[in-house]
């Protein structure tokens, strides 16, 4: 009975389970499910990236082509957005996607736990983000950063309100960029689990049997949306990490 | 195992690790209490998720791109140096060739002339040689005309003495016919 109804819960599968206890300085540090996801989607990208690039070959293998491909595509999203000197930002910007990326296409494996349905791990990436923006911005250009939210040619009548609403813009972006990942995930995982009830639910109720696999069906439809909001997501997010960490290069409007 | 152990916690609410229950929220995204440990772990796992990308994997991936650009523009310009020499060496074949045509026309012209100038000497040789024969055989029919022209007027006489006699009933006088003969040449 209770393994049924965890079936149907759609809320069970983000339940973080100790796996063993550790504890460091009276915090709680405990591996977790989620811990253990993080090391395999960490797993997966260093045998992605690291293992799959050992040969060098210049006529690449299939995993080293991916590899490749996954480096030139963040390459050229960080320099279309930053130019050539956020560069410096690229093995930041990378290491984001690929985690960020590995993460929700992971969590699409039935029973695997998806590390960015957390708000506290999107939280934590996008506060990462807005912390090396504020850093950098103070550190390479001074009190001048702070032209970021007084644009030039505002009427000075209207200054004052256009200040408060850039530095509003600016706050809310660690929450908009973190909700937005952490939602979409949430909200796509709880789908699917519905969807899934809805066939189990089906097959035990008799005649209506005979229907259930139009659910199953719908499940089909929406791992393949997953899939791409999966990816999706991930690029959303590296490249507003770009857009962010362009005004913290380039401030001023 | 752990799952069932949770679950369990969560239904009864008597044991520690039912945080759900524990908080009074049963949404464990919002869970506070595994905000500790999931931020340290991700600390550690991202940090060295950021120095093995930067430190090995990105350089790495920049070495192979690099070498595979610096491969295939060097392969380009061998192409291009190999094409260059192949427009050289044709360059070189029609010139080549344009001469062995030139001196192989040189060499059937002057065979021509050669062979020409031998035919027309042998045709004047030749030639000679006929006209010698022909005025041989010239000089051959007037001297045997001559002879037969001589023997004609020895034949002549003997025929006229021999008529004058049968005529007469007595020998000619030879002196007499060849006067007669020598008045009826002329």
């Amino acid at each position: 009975m209770a393994a049924e109804s965890q079936g149907i819960d759609p809320i069970h599968q983000f339940n973080i389970n100790r796996l063993f206890d550790l504890r460091l300085g009276g915090v709680d540090a405990s591996f977790t499910n989620a811990s253990l996801f993080m090391l395999i989607v960490f797993l997966a990208i260093t045998a992605l990236m690291v293992l799959s690039t050992t040969g060098r070959h210049v006529v690449p293998t299939r995993l080293q082509a991916a590899a490749e491909m996954a480096y030139e595509f963040v390459a050229s999203t960080v320099r279309d957005t930053t130019g050539d000197a956020g560069m410096r930002f690229f093995p930041f910007v990378f290491s984001l996607f690929m985690f960020v990326l590995f993460s929700n296409l992971i969590g699409l494996i039935p029973g695997a736990y998806t590390v960015t349905s957390q708000i506290i791990v999107t939280f934590a990436f996008a506060a990462l983000v807005i912390g090396v923006v504020l850093v950098y911005g103070f550190y390479k250009h001074g009190t001048h950063f702070l032209h970021l939210f007084v644009p030039s040619g505002v009427s000075p009548a209207l200054l004052p309100f256009i200040v408060l609403i850039e530095i509003i813009s600016f706050v809310s972006r660690p929450i908009s960029l973190s909700v937005r990942l952490f939602a979409n995930m949430l909200a796509g995982h709880i789908t699917l689990k519905v969807f899934g009830g809805f066939v189990a639910m089906l097959l035990g109720a008799g005649a209506y049997a005979i229907i259930s696999p139009l659910p199953l069906l719908a499940i089909t439809l929406l791992t393949a949306f997953e899939l791409l909001v999966a990816f999706l997501q991930a690029y959303v997010f590296a490249i507003l990490t770009c857009v962010y960490l362009n005004d913290a290069i380039h401030p001023g409007h | 195992m752990a799952e069932n152990a949770s679950h369990d916690a969560h239904t009864t609410g008597t044991q520690a690790p039912g945080g759900a229950a524990e908080h009074g929220s049963s949404f464990p995204p919002f869970d506070t209490e595994h905000f500790s440990s999931q931020l340290i772990w991700l600390a550690l796992i991202f940090g060295a998720l950021y120095l093995l990308m930067s430190r090995v994997a990105l350089p790495r991936v920049a070495g192979i791109l690099k070498d595979r650009g610096d491969k295939i523009s060097g392969d380009l310009g061998a192409a291009k140096a190999a094409q260059a020499k192949a427009e050289a060496s044709g360059v070189e074949l029609e010139k080549t060739l344009a001469e062995a045509k030139a001196k192989a026309q040189g060499m059937g012209q002057e065979a021509h002339a050669r062979l020409a100038a031998e035919t027309e000497t042998k045709r004047k040789a030749l030639e000679g040689e006929l006209n010698a024969k022909l005025a041989a055989a010239e000089a051959q029919i007037a001297d045997t005309k001559a002879k037969a022209m001589s023997n004609v007027e020895t034949i002549a006489k003997d025929t006229a003495a021999a008529i004058v006699e049968h005529i007469t009933g007595k020998p000619a006088d030879p002196q007499k016919i060849a006067a007669a003969m020598a008045n009826a040449k002329a």
